[in-house]
């Protein structure tokens, strides 16, 4: 994609908080695998050849790596994906690929399509040959029909609260799962609900303003596109309870593509998806599954890589796509 | 004289009794005519058409997946649910009473529409 360019660095920008141009043209790289990350506010970037470099280091204490992967559908079969069994095979072989194995991974929704048993089956199945043993998982609204989301319950829900929200720390980091997907009202967007925020208020009640915290769940947490449903009506109060820390990274999926946006003290980043892409708000009829040429399929689908090196702010978060 | 009377009795007997016949003939096909093609939603493009649908009491309504993507019809106010529909299949409801029923997709809820049942 950006092929010449590949391996330039970008001037530091010593301006106070981000330079919005240098980060829109790191932005474009994110699909090349470049590494955008924010020290102190200042925004640097690395090529994928330096990234090789500092990858090859095998994790030392306090370097936390791990993968988010999204919107596996397994079960859809139509036109825009007929193989997204395929896709997710081809994801876990990037996962096992990387150059600094992933601690775990997190799995932001939409495991299944039509949250058939025999999906998600199939999907635990792939996941068996991933190296990360770990995986976390929340739902998307897909994982949540017919039974209000008891079967992902039963599967991935064990020492959860509620609809399936949880946490859990790793390396000094604070992860969040969180349900924004059940009790949908008519014309809404994605909804955390008060018992959740309740809960989420009293988890960060005792950490450190410095404890690097991530979080994730499946619809976008900041507004993407409301039209669409791209976007949580109370996530508000949930980034309220997270403004006191120093570095808040909030990983999602739901719309299949990748996009980020940067707040203050907050990252927010949305994931591509293992099975098919959809279009750009607004850039289509419908948010629905979007066809592209067979040989550019993977291409746009992909996963991503987060690494956490403590004493650093940012978290650095790498997408690669499949192809 | 009295015959020719009697002819145009029965002549006119005759044309009332098919005027009569043709009238029946022509309401009975205008009823068959305005029974229901309305009774049917197309589920397409992340929209319910038509949005708003008006039927008569007593009407069975049926819901069809159009889409490449799965959808539901639930009700708003609890009055019926549909199981997730995936591409080509339906879903009916009989509507044995008056209102207005609003609806929406519980996987996208952006989507909604109504049935008025008159």
């Amino acid at each position: 994609m950006a092929g010449k360019k590949k391996n330039e660095l970008l001037h530091d920008h010593n301006n106070d908080g981000v330079d919005r141009r240098g980060f829109l043209k790191c932005m474009a790289w994110a699909g090349t695998g470049a590494l955008c990350v924010m020290q102190g506010g200042v925004l640097k970037s690395f090529s994928l050849s330096q990234m090789s470099q500092m990858g090859s280091k095998a994790s030392s204490p306090g370097e936390l790596s791990f993968v988010q992967i999204s919107d596996s559908h397994m079960g859809f079969n139509k036109p825009a994906n007929p193989d997204v069994a395929g896709t997710l095979k081809a994801a876990v072989d990037k996962v096992n690929a990387l150059a600094t194995p992933p601690e775990f991974m997190l799995h932001t929704g939409d495991i299944s399509h039509l949250s058939k048993p025999e999906e998600f089956d199939t999907v635990d199945q792939i996941l068996k040959s991933a190296r990360p043993k770990d995986i976390f998982y929340v739902p998307g609204e897909h994982d949540m029909l017919n039974d209000d989301g008891k079967q992902f319950l039963e599967r991935y829900g064990k020492g959860s609260k509620g609809a399936g929200w949880y946490s859990f720390d790793k390396k000094g980091v604070h992860f969040i799962g969180l349900v924004n997907v059940l009790n949908l009202k008519a014309g809404g967007l994605g909804t955390l609900g008060d018992q959740q925020l309740e809960w989420m208020e009293d988890d960060l009640k005792h950490l450190k303003h410095s404890t690097p915290i991530v979080v994730f769940a499946h619809i976008p947490l900041w507004s993407v596109y409301p039209e669409w449903g791209w976007g949580t009506e109370d996530s508000a109060q949930a980034l309220a309870y997270l403004k006191k820390f120093g570095s808040v990274t909030v990983l999602n999926g739901h719309i299949h593509q990748i996009m980020q946006k940067v707040e203050g003290n907050v990252t927010f980043h949305t994931a591509a998806s293992t099975a098919f892409p959809q279009p750009q708000p607004g850039k289509g009829d419908s948010p629905g599954p979007m066809k592209v040429p067979a040989e550019q399929l993977r291409s746009v689908l992909g996963i991503t890589d987060v690494n956490y090196v403590q004493g650093q702010q940012a978290l650095a978060v790498v997408d690669s796509t499949l192809a | 004289m009295r015959r020719s009377v009697s002819c145009i009795a029965l002549i006119a007997a005759l044309g009332i009794v098919f005027m009569a016949i043709g009238t029946m003939r022509r309401s009975l096909i205008a009823r068959a005519q305005s029974k229901p093609e309305s009774t049917a939603v197309k589920i397409d493009n992340f929209s319910f058409g038509p949005a708003t649908l008006t039927v008569p009491v007593g009407t069975t309504v049926t819901w069809t997946n159009r889409d490449d993507i799965p959808h539901t019809a639930v009700s708003t106010d609890g009055v019926f649910k549909s199981k997730v529909m995936d591409s080509d299949e339906q879903f009916s409801f009989t509507f044995s009473k008056a209102g207005t029923f609003p609806y929406f997709c519980s996987i996208h809820p952006k989507m909604t529409g109504k049935v008025v049942v008159q």
